[in-house]
């Protein structure tokens, strides 16, 4: 297949591996080392996509990262799909297929360029929010159709079949940009013995100094970048990572770095010895010192008709010719500002192909380039400037005319130039998003017509990225920067010799942003800023008249520098302009704030291994695998996996939850069942002073608790409200047994320390969880006791072993610590082994429970269990705004207690006594069928007019197989002095409930049952 | 993604190993009876949002399970300082660039340990 | 003494134990390491594991006596004693953690609650609790690097330190023992997701469990 615009020789791709791919359903060739732009342009493929608003067929216009147009599609499966890929980031790749992203039905036939070609009157900025604001209700239609014709890509239906994850990196000096400031950054803090990485988002190391035109030590500069990456790549302490993009820039020299680690092999990683391969990770970097040599973007100039595909920027067309092998057209115009400018038209003409003229911004250009150009014939016109392009699908004109700089108008009859290509270019912009992503606000720096980052500590800029750009003084630049690094980062400074670089002479630039049009900007051709977003200079203009003085609130009027382009190309001719129109300077007007992502990032990099069965920890218990071999449904509960339920299958039929969980509470009730109570959270507490602390974080009181002996405790914040509970254990006169809710477990163990190690760090006290050491197993219901008595030779008599005792023994041949504690009303032994041993126990408990019907059951029949006794579950029936009274609780409140515990000021404060607050009652729906919404509103009089006034809220309900009716425990306003009244909740259907407000305690309210 | 010196760990730990707990220096009155009101409201909920330097108390959860006290510019977001419990502060808006010397008369009204 | 209830949950009797892997490799098998493997993981379950409590002056003194190893007094320090199988290490400045062979740390508790008196300490026994996961290989620490956070470069993280960071969305305590053996202390309710994300991660080394 042939490649019209492919050079016969040069350029640094390997023309005897020819690789085959597909754009928009066409099949081309390319060579390795081509970019698919590079390979595109290789074809003689001028449009490359449809603009994002306007819907104008678009080409190629830059050669990386600040490429606004090539943004394409790839992937020839649905899960391979990944969209906003720049073309000429995109490694070519045998078998790439790609798609533009923009263009319905089709980039060469559009339905939307009508609009573009009618022109901006009917979209101007702000647009959008004009036209379709009325109806809102019909925008959500809108916005699809909008959608649909703007096009931003699309994500893949299917699931990717690649994986990514993350890498923790730690250097003393991170280079970003492997251009000659990098390369020799990274020389010199590399030689001081320094961590270095060096990151580079190319394919290739080296920068600008794969096309450079110049020689380092009369060599061509490719030969000095070899020598420098092999002398890196051979040192212990650097890590290359080219294809590495530095897309954020966070806090204190955190820097991302994404790697895109098989991107250009193919859409889905290839196995290596049958292995899968990560397709892009995230490098998450920690860096001592960071040394931007990120280089600088040239700016392209703003003129009529400068979107249409043919327009490059001056140094792309070098690009394309020098690196690619690749010459982009055949009749070349530039437009430049600056010297910088004239090395496409060298390097078009070596290419064998026509300059056509060279129209220079300054009226007598003189620089070592120009002298150059002349020398060869190229005509060159002085003072002038390309005006305005001429062609639809490609260039077929330029017209050049004479301007006025100053005045910003044409001073002179324009000339229409026959020619295909229109190269320009402004002079150059640091890089300087990076810089920006730390929040400091970058300088206006007169001499080079740019912004210069403001740096944060720990970081420097060299080179281009600062607004350096004479090559030998780049390398300068960037030696002195890597030796200062490696300084600050404590290395001693290692020299290194710079290649010789033949000093050339520049004449000076001119500032020249957007070019005057006969016609003023608003009714010239379309003259683009913004070619991303399609923001025109009239619409910034626009934007001013109609008083968006700001330059945020310009960008945000006219979405220039938006989305993935971040502004790379478009902010500084844009802030121009807007300085122009209110005659203010570039630095008054300000910039943009640059943020992440620099270019656009994959999902799967950003989540890593965080995803699928990794997303998040399961926790699970000692007996998780039996609870999964005997059909346990589970329920998450923080992290843990808890047993839910466990479902039987009964005449071939597995049970709902509801048959489940009736039956498991029946068990309980008039058998015994049992609990995987483990996750409770268990604090180990030694030391002297371990019972006065209980004292001041426990409502209630432990002055006497004897060792033997287990007490219910209530914790509060010094607010008053409770927020976690538990029973706590006197195991010795110094040493205590915490137990925490299974989800407050880390956060309770925090508190005490807080409370420990920032108030009274003279109490002799230690806390240690003991959480996963121990596994316990509660059994529970009238057999309790005597299952409990077949596996173990401990004094179980009720006299004896008391309810809130605990005692040491052996259970099924295992030391055990055994607490006659219960959170379902029923007998209960909580039977706590080392973990190890758990399965066993748990085993050895059913190997004899059959007879006594031993049940296991879960959370949702512990729930229902411990509702039957108003027992609370903080967190559930309780919200932060709950205090002890308010649970009806006063029984464990020690207002008498010496030290003020936490929380106890509180409840005397006049919004935590009010007598009206809302309270822990108990709700018997009248309709015994009906289990109320957890969460349902409760009000007193349902036939108050809307809004009626909310009094409550459920907060526990259930329906109960013992009662045989709905239950629930609810919080309502003064509801403690309202027992026997009638309260309704009004639901979403316009059903009405009606429920009487009850005591919370629905069973057995002397507590018998668990006595016995 | 703060990068936070631990002062009882002696090095710098990822942000990720710690939690923030709020302003530093905020000591629970010594006789809670003896507040009005208005003074245990101050204590239980106004806290400080200064633009600029801060003192805020951390503990290194996944770590040390130390809490301790970080003075940062809320502005640049820059960790001027962490120090000890029952330590003062060197860098305070009132000296940005630090206290002369840390005299003696300002620690000799602390005890060990304690957050004020 | 008698102001503090010691337990010797362990048992001399033959009863069936389970480590805290036991489930995993049960559920997500283990691949056996072969000559490709980069990185091998092997548990060393049902040791002693013992939290320390207490001044670094007054346990040193008793650590001493008892284990014949001195207390790491610096931060992140790990010592092992001279058999290489018992190891004090470094927690907070108040805390270390204690490791020994299984069915020792009972008699070593009271051996140490005897030679501290009446001193403010406390020891709690966390064996059933945790298990101990090495790693070894040449590839273990670009396998550590994919998982914590903390900078495991040898000029950072020499033998004989160890550290609590995070793993994952986990934490542990890492340790280095020896040039190529890393140790983690593995909390036992997230072994499995930590056995499991090991193995993810490790994929690419050609990870091995060695049993």
């Amino acid at each position: 297949m042939s490649q019209p615009n492919r050079l016969t020789q040069g350029g640094r791709i390997d023309r005897r591996q020819p690789l085959s791919f597909t754009f928009n359903g066409q099949a081309y060739q390319g060579y390795a080392g081509d970019t698919l732009a590079s390979a595109l342009l290789a074809n003689g493929v001028d449009i490359v996509n449809r603009s994002f608003k306007y819907s104008r067929p678009r080409g190629v216009v830059a050669a990386g990262a600040e490429e606004p147009n090539a943004i394409v599609q790839l992937g020839s499966t649905e899960a391979a799909q990944v969209p906003n890929v720049r073309a000429t980031q995109q490694a070519l790749f045998d078998g790439l297929t790609a798609r533009s992203t923009n263009g319905w039905p089709s980039v060469q036939r559009d339905l939307m360029g009508l609009v573009g070609k009618l022109g901006g009157q009917f979209m101007p900025p702000g647009f959008y929010y004009k036209t379709f604001m009325a109806p809102a209700s019909l925008w959500m239609t809108y916005e699809k159709y909008i959608r649909k014709s703007a096009g931003l890509g699309r994500s893949p239906a299917e699931a990717d079949p690649d994986i990514y994850d993350h890498l923790h990196r730690h250097c003393d000096v991170l280079v970003i940009g492997a251009g000659p400031a990098g390369l020799a950054a990274a020389l010199a803090a590399a030689r001081s013995g320094a961590r270095v990485i060096l990151a580079d988002e190319q394919e290739e190391l080296g920068g600008s100094l794969l096309d450079s035109r110049e020689l380092l030590d009369d060599e061509p500069a490719g030969e000095w970048v070899a020598a420098a990456v092999a002398e890196l790549a051979g040192r212990d302490n650097v890590t290359l990572l080219p294809r590495t993009t530095a897309n954020g820039y966070h806090d204190h020299n955190f820097v991302t770095l994404h790697e895109r680690c098989t991107e250009h092999l193919g859409e889905v990683a290839p196995r290596v010895t049958g292995r899968r391969q990560v397709r892009s990770r995230m490098h998450r970097v920690r860096a001592g010192r960071v040394v931007l040599a990120t280089g600088a973007h040239e700016r392209p100039l703003v003129y009529a008709g400068n979107d249409v595909p043919g327009n490059l920027l001056a140094g792309a067309v070098s690009t394309y010719i020098r690196r690619y092998g690749v010459v982009p057209g055949h009749k070349l115009v530039l437009s430049t500002s600056n010297d910088h400018g004239y090395r496409a038209a060298l390097d078009w003409q070596e290419a064998g192909r026509e300059v056509v003229a060279i129209a220079d911004a300054r009226p007598s250009p003189d620089g070592e380039w120009v002298e150059q150009a002349r020398a060869r014939g190229i005509r060159i016109i002085p003072g002038s400037a390309v005006i305005e392009a001429r062609g639809e699908s490609r260039v077929n004109a330029a017209r050049v005319a004479k301007i006025d700089l100053d005045g910003f108008r044409v001073a002179g009859a324009a000339e229409t130039l026959t020619c295909d290509t229109i190269a320009s270019s402004g002079g150059y912009s640091p890089v300087i998003h990076l810089a920006s992503h730390t929040g400091a606000r970058p300088t206006w720096n007169d001499d080079i017509l740019g912004f210069v980052p403001t740096l944060v500590k720990g970081v420097s800029a060299a080179g281009g990225a600062q607004g350096v750009y004479a090559t030998a003084e780049v390398l300068a630049d960037g030696v002195e920067a890597g030796s200062r690094a490696a300084s600050e980062a404590g290395f001693a400074a290692a020299s290194v010799s710079l290649p010789q670089v033949a000093a050339r002479r520049d004449g000076a630039a001119v500032a020249l942003y957007q070019v005057p049009h006969e016609k003023p900007t608003l009714r010239a051709p379309k003259q683009f800023v913004d070619l991303q977003n399609d923001v025109t200079a009239a619409g910034i203009e626009l934007a001013t008249r109609e008083g968006f003085e700001s330059i945020e609130h310009v960008k945000r009027y006219t979405a220039m520098g938006f989305g993935t382009d971040q502004g790379k190309l478009g902010n500084i001719n844009g802030m121009a302009i807007a300085a122009r129109c209110l005659g203010r300077s570039i630095p008054e007007v300000g910039t943009t704030v640059f943020r992440p992502n620099y270019t656009p990032v994959t999902f799967g990099a950003i989540v890593g291994r965080h995803c699928r069965e990794l997303f998040d920890p399961e926790r699970y218990t000692a007996m998780h695998q039996w609870h999964v071999e005997h059909g346990a449904e589970f329920e998450d509960v923080g992290q843990w996996k808890r047993p839910w339920y466990f479902p039987k299958t009964v005449n071939g039929k597995i049970e709902t939850m509801h048959e489940a969980v009736a039956r498991e509470c029946l068990a309980v009730r008039e058998a015994v069942g049992i609990l995987d109570a483990s996750t409770l959270g268990k604090i180990d507490i030694q030391g002297p002073d371990a019972r006065e602390f209980l004292g001041r974080v426990y409502t209630n009181k432990w002055a006497k608790l004897a060792p033997g002996r287990v007490r219910y405790g209530l914790m509060c914040k010094d607010d008053g409200m409770v927020f976690d509970d538990g029973t706590t254990s006197c195991l010795g006169e110094n040493h205590f047994l915490m137990t925490t809710t299974t989800g407050g477990a880390a956060t309770v163990l925090e508190w005490l320390e807080l409370w420990h190690q920032t108030e009274w760090p003279e109490l002799e006290v230690y806390f240690n969880s003991v959480t996963d050491h121990w596994a316990t197993m509660t059994i529970t219901g009238p057999e309790a006791r005597k299952l409990l008595a077949e596996v173990t030779d401990m004094d179980l008599d009720k006299e004896s072993f008391k309810f809130m005792d605990w005692r040491e023994g052996v259970v099924a041949g295992v030391p055990a610590r055994v607490f006659r504690i219960s959170f379902t009303g029923e007998l209960a032994f909580e039977i706590n082994v080392q973990a190890n041993y758990a399965l066993h126990v748990w085993e050895t408990l059913f190997a004899h429970g059959e007879k006594y019907g031993l049940t296991p059951y879960g959370t949702e029949t512990m729930h229902v269990l411990r509702a039957e006794k108003g027992f609370i579950i903080a967190g559930q029936d309780t919200d932060g705004s709950v205090t002890p009274e308010d649970l009806g609780m006063h029984w464990a409140i020690g207002y008498d207690k010496p030290f003020s515990w936490i929380g106890q000021r509180a409840l005397s404060r006049p919004d935590t006594a009010r007598t009206d607050r809302k309270q822990l009652v108990g709700l018997k729906p009248k309709d015994p069928k009906v289990v109320l919404e957890e969460g349902a509103q409760i009000v007193f009089d349902p036939k108050h007019a809307i809004p009626m006034p909310m009094v409550g809220h459920v907060t526990s309900s259930y329906y109960s197989p013992t009662l045989d009716s709905g239950f629930a425990l609810a919080v309502v306003k003064g509801g403690q002095q309202k027992m026997g009244e009638t309260v309704y909740l009004p639901m979403a259907d316009g059903q009405v409930h009606e429920a009487e407000i009850v005591s919370p305690i629905f069973l057995d309210p002397k507590g018998e049952r668990q006595n016995v | 993604m703060f990068y936070i010196h631990c002062p009882y760990c002696g090095e710098h730990r990822e942000e990720e190993e710690f939690h923030p707990k709020g302003q530093a220096h905020i000591a629970r009155p010594e006789d809670p009876d003896a507040c009005s009101d208005e003074a245990w409201g101050d204590y239980l909920f106004f806290r400080d949002n200064p633009r600029g330097i801060h003192h805020e108390l951390w503990v290194h959860a996944v770590g040390c399970r130390k809490f301790f006290n970080v003075t940062r510019n809320t502005v640049t977001y820059e960790i001027l300082e962490t120090y000890k419990m029952g330590e003062q502060p060197t860098v305070t808006a009132e000296h940005p660039e630090g206290r002369p010397s840390r005299d003696a008369a300002d620690q000799g009204t602390l005890h060990e340990g304690v957050r004020a | 003494m008698s102001n503090v209830a010691t337990f010797d949950t362990r048992t001399e009797a033959k009863i069936p134990v389970e480590s805290p892997l036991a489930y995993s490799y049960r559920r997500s098998g283990a691949p056996v390491p072969d000559r490709k493997s980069r990185v091998v993981l092997r548990e060393h379950p049902f040791l002693g594991h013992l939290v320390l409590r207490g001044g670094a002056i007054v346990l040193d003194e008793a650590v001493r006596e008892v284990l014949g190893v001195s207390l790491p007094g610096e931060p992140q320090g790990l010592v092992h004693d001279a058999e290489g199988v018992r190891s004090v290490q470094w927690i907070s400045p108040d805390e270390w953690l204690v490791i020994v062979p299984g069915g020792e740390e009972f008699e070593l508790e009271n051996r140490l609650r005897a030679a501290l008196g009446g001193a403010h300490i406390a020891i709690s026994n966390v064996s059933g609790g945790q298990t101990l996961v090495e790693l070894e290989g040449e590839a273990a620490r670009e396998l550590l690097m994919k998982s914590v956070v903390y900078d495991v470069h040898p000029s950072h993280f020499p033998v004989g330190k160890g550290v609590t960071t995070v793993f994952a969305k986990t934490t542990v305590i890492l340790r280095r023992p020896g040039e190529e053996r890393w140790e983690l202390v593995v909390r036992r309710s997230f072994a499995d997701y930590t056995y499991r994300w090991l193995l993810d991660a490790g994929e690419e080394y050609g990870i091995g469990v060695e049993r």
